[in-house]
C-alpha cells in the first residue's frame, strides 16, 4: 500500500562533538535529531477511539505478534504490522486486511502489553459495517442468511433436524418429551445441515445412546449461537440471536448444555453469560473424557492409524481444553496420536475462526495459500494418515485442504467419527 | 424525485416446495424477497443518493409477513413503506400489480422500479401491468439509472452481452435486472432499531385482475434422465472418460 506520509531520511553526521568532546568516526557516526513527520497517531487513535478497540494503542512495536500470526505465515500480516499500516495511513476501516484476521488469539498469548485483536477487530469490524463501508459479499451473505433462516448455510429452519432420521438410532426432541434431561445436546448448524457434519451428529448420538446418557436435542426450536458472526462484526445481529437461543434453552429443564462445536462453546459459556444466561457448558470432547472408564470398554474394534490432532482455536486457546481430545483418540485401540510442531498453546490456525469461515475466497486474494492448506502440510508432514478435528468448521476446509495440497493419502476426521468407528467397527 | 419501489414477497426456493392442491402449500413454505426486488430497492436508493428525493416502497402482504422485508428497505435507505393488506397468498402477477397500481397512483411517482421478475411466476408481468394501468412507458432488463431533472439515462441488458443506453423522460416504470451496485448490507442493529420506531401504512387491495389462468395441477416435475456417475480408481475414471469421448467421436 502507498505510505500516505514521507519517509524520515536519516542523516549522517561526519564529525560529531558531544559535550566537548570530539567522537568522530565512522563506528559511531551520530544521527541529526530526527522529525518525525512520517506519521500521524490520527488513524490509530481512530481504531482506538472505537469502544472495545482501545488496547490497539498499547502496541509498541516489539513484533512478538507476527512469528506466532497465523495469518502473517501465509501473508504480510499481525498486530503489530496494522499497528504500522495505520500509522503510514491506513484506514483499517476501509482496507482489506480489516477481515483477515480468525480472532485466533495467538498474538494475544505472547502481546506484552494486552493488545487485544479478539476485541479490537470485532469492534472496528462492525463499526465499519455501520459507516456502511466494504463488507465481503460472501460475508454479507452469511450474515443475511442467518437474520433470515437462522442458520449461515441458508438452509430452511424446518429442516434443521432432517438428519435425525438416518443416526441409526432415536434422537428425542426435547420439546416432545416433555421431561427435564441432564444433557441438553446444541448440534449446532454445521452438524445438522453439512454433509460431513452430520456424520459427525450421527456418531456423536451413536456414542451418547451407547452410553446411556440422558439427552434430547431441540431440533426445529435451535438456531446458529451468531458468535462467529459477532467476532466477523455483526453484534446487532449476535444479540438477536442470542435473545432467541436463551429463551428457547429457558423453556426446558436440563442440567448441563453439551455442544458440537468450539464456537459455540464460546459462545454460550463466555458470551451468552453478559446477557443473563449462566448455566454448565461443555464440549463434546470435554463431557466424554468424564465417561472414558465406560467409553473403553465400548471401543472394540480396533482403528489402525496414525493420527495426527489439529487444536481448534476456540477449544484450546480460547477455552483451555488441550487434554481432553487427546485422551478420548489415545482410548481408542489401535491409533497412534502423533503430535504436529504447532499445537496446543501454539496450534496453527485453520482459518475459519472470526468469520473466516465465510470469507474464504476473499481471503484466499489477499495470502499465499489459505491457511487450512497450511495447516493440513503441516499435519501431512507427521506421516500421519488421519487429521483428527473437533470442531464442525474444520472437515470441510480440511478436506478441501488435502486435496488442493496434494495429500489426499490423509483422510480428516472429527473424533466423534473415529471413535464411532472404533464402536461399531465399520 | 419521488421514486416508488414496487416489491413481491414469493415462497422461498431454498426447500422442497410443498403441494396442497393445485397450487404451493403457502402454510408450509417460507416467504422471502424476490432476489431481483433487492436489486430494484438497492438502485432506487442509489438514484436518491445522487440527486435527493423520497423512496417509497410498497408491496402486497400475501401472509401477513411483509413487515420484516419493508423494515430491511427502511434500513437500507427507503423513506417510508407501504403494505396492501391483502391475505391472499395465491395472487398472482396480474392481481397484485392491479392492486399495487392503484396504491401507487395517488403517490404522483417520477420512477417506479420493480424487480424485473420474480421466481414464481417467472412471467415478468409486474413492471409492465403497473405501467400500463398508470399509462406510463415501461422499460425492463435495466441494469443501471441515473437520474436527472425530468430524464434518466437507463442500461438495458441485451443477450450475449449487448446493452443498450437510452434517454428516457420521466416519470416512467423500470424493470430491474441488476442494480448499479450490489445491494449493500443493512446491519441488524439499524433493522431492529426501525422495526421498534417505524410506521408502515396500510391500504386495503382495490381492483380485480387476472392473468385469465386457472391451475389444474402442479406437482413437482418428473425426473427425466440423470447424470452417470462413473465408479473405480482414478486410473479406471480417466480410462472411461477417454472411452466415452472416443465413442462420441469428441477425440
Amino acid at each position: 500500500m502507498a505510505a500516505k506520509y514521507q519517509k524520515a531520511v536519516a542523516v549522517e553526521k561526519e564529525h560529531a562533538v558531544v559535550d566537548g568532546v570530539d567522537i568522530s568516526g565512522h563506528w559511531n557516526r551520530m544521527f541529526e535529531q530526527r522529525t518525525i513527520f512520517e506519521y500521524t497517531p490520527d488513524l490509530i487513535e481512530k481504531i482506538a477511539d472505537i469502544p472495545n478497540a482501545e488496547s490497539f494503542a498499547n502496541c509498541y512495536q516489539c513484533a512478538k505478534c507476527v512469528p506466532v500470526c497465523p495469518v502473517d505465515v501465509v501473508g504480510n500480516y499481525g498486530p503489530r504490522k496494522l499497528y504500522r499500516y495505520a500509522q503510514t495511513g491506513t484506514d483499517l476501516t476501509e482496507a482489506p486486511e480489516l477481515w483477515l484476521c480468525t480472532t485466533c488469539a495467538n498474538c494475544l498469548r505472547v502481546c506484552p502489553k494486552e493488545v487485544n485483536m479478539v476485541k479490537i477487530m470485532p469492534a472496528a469490524r462492525e463499526q465499519a459495517i455501520l459507516d456502511g463501508k466494504f463488507v465481503p459479499p460472501e460475508l454479507q451473505q452469511a450474515f443475511e442468511n442467518t437474520a433470515k433462516s437462522g442458520n449461515p448455510l441458508g438452509q430452511p429452519q424446518r429442516k434443521r433436524d432432517a438428519w435425525i432420521q438416518n443416526a441409526g438410532v432415536s434422537i428425542p426432541i426435547i420439546k416432545d418429551l416433555g421431561r427435564p434431561v441432564d444433557v441438553l445436546w446444541y448440534v449446532g448448524s454445521y452438524p445438522s445441515y453439512h454433509p460431513r457434519g452430520i456424520d459427525a451428529a450421527s456418531a456423536a448420538a451413536r456414542i451418547f445412546t451407547a452410553l446411556e446418557i440422558d439427552f434430547a436435542i431441540l431440533g426445529k426450536e435451535e438456531k446458529d449461537d451468531a458468535d462467529s458472526q459477532r467476532l466477523a462484526g455483526e453484534k446487532g445481529l449476535f444479540e438477536m440471536m442470542a435473545e432467541y437461543n436463551i429463551e428457547t434453552f429457558n423453556k426446558y429443564e436440563w442440567k448441563e448444555l453439551v455442544v458440537t462445536g468450539p464456537h459455540e462453546l464460546n459462545a454460550f459459556k463466555n458470551v451468552y453469560p453478559r446477557y443473563g444466561f449462566e448455566h454448565p457448558v461443555l464440549h463434546y470432547t470435554t463431557f466424554l473424557a468424564r465417561y472414558l472408564d465406560q467409553l473403553k470398554p465400548l471401543l472394540r474394534h480396533e482403528v489402525n492409524v496414525k493420527v495426527t490432532y489439529h487444536d481448534p482455536c476456540y477449544l484450546g486457546r480460547h477455552n483451555g481444553e488441550y487434554e481432553a481430545p487427546r485422551k478420548l483418540l489415545e482410548a481408542i485401540p489401535g491409533v497412534e496420536l502423533v503430535e504436529m510442531a504447532r499445537n496446543r498453546e501454539n496450534g496453527y490456525c485453520c482459518g475459519g475462526g472470526g468469520g473466516g469461515m465465510w470469507m474464504d475466497s476473499f481471503t484466499a486474494k489477499h495470502t499465499k495459500m489459505r491457511l487450512s492448506e497450511k495447516r493440513a502440510m503441516e499435519a501431512a508432514s507427521t506421516g500421519a494418515n488421519v487429521l483428527a478435528v473437533a470442531c464442525p468448521f474444520e472437515v470441510s476446509r480440511f478436506e478441501d485442504a488435502v486435496k488442493s495440497t496434494g495429500n489426499e493419502h490423509m483422510t480428516v476426521n472429527d473424533i466423534l467419527e473415529l471413535l464411532d468407528r472404533s464402536m461399531r467397527g465399520v | 424525485m419521488n421514486i416508488v419501489v414496487a416489491i413481491k414477497h414469493i415462497p422461498s426456493i431454498a426447500d422442497d416446495l410443498p403441494v396442497k392442491g393445485n397450487n404451493i402449500d403457502f402454510d408450509s413454505v417460507d416467504f422471502v424477497l424476490n432476489e431481483f426486488d433487492e436489486q430494484s430497492i438497492e438502485q432506487a436508493v442509489l438514484v436518491k443518493e445522487a440527486v435527493g428525493g423520497t423512496v417509497t416502497v410498497v408491496g402486497v402482504d400475501l401472509i401477513g409477513e411483509l413487515d420484516g422485508v419493508l423494515h430491511l428497505a427502511l434500513a437500507k435507505g427507503a423513506d417510508k413503506a407501504i403494505k396492501v393488506t391483502a391475505d391472499e397468498p395465491g395472487a398472482d402477477s396480474h392481481m397484485q400489480a392491479k392492486w399495487l397500481a392503484e396504491a401507487i397512483k395517488a403517490m404522483t411517482p417520477d420512477l417506479i422500479f420493480t424487480g424485473v421478475q420474480a421466481s414464481n411466476d417467472l412471467d415478468g408481468q409486474i413492471g409492465p401491468m403497473i405501467a400500463a394501468y398508470l399509462d406510463m412507458p415501461y422499460i425492463g432488463g435495466v441494469s443501471s439509472v441515473e437520474a436527472a431533472d425530468g430524464t434518466a439515462i437507463v442500461t438495458k441488458e441485451f443477450a450475449g452481452g449487448m446493452a443498450g443506453k437510452y434517454s428516457v423522460r420521466l416519470p416512467m416504470v423500470v424493470g430491474v435486472q441488476a442494480a448499479s451496485k450490489p445491494p449493500r448490507y443493512a446491519p441488524i442493529s439499524k433493522v431492529r432499531q426501525v422495526a421498534q420506531t417505524a410506521t408502515i401504512e396500510k391500504v386495503d387491495p382495490v381492483g380485480e385482475a387476472s392473468a385469465g389462468l386457472a391451475m389444474k395441477k402442479m406437482a413437482p416435475p418428473v425426473m427425466s434422465g440423470h447424470a452417470e456417475m462413473i465408479e473405480g480408481s482414478a486410473k479406471e475414471v480417466a480410462a472411461k472418460i477417454v472411452e466415452l469421448l472416443k465413442n462420441r467421436g469428441l477425440v
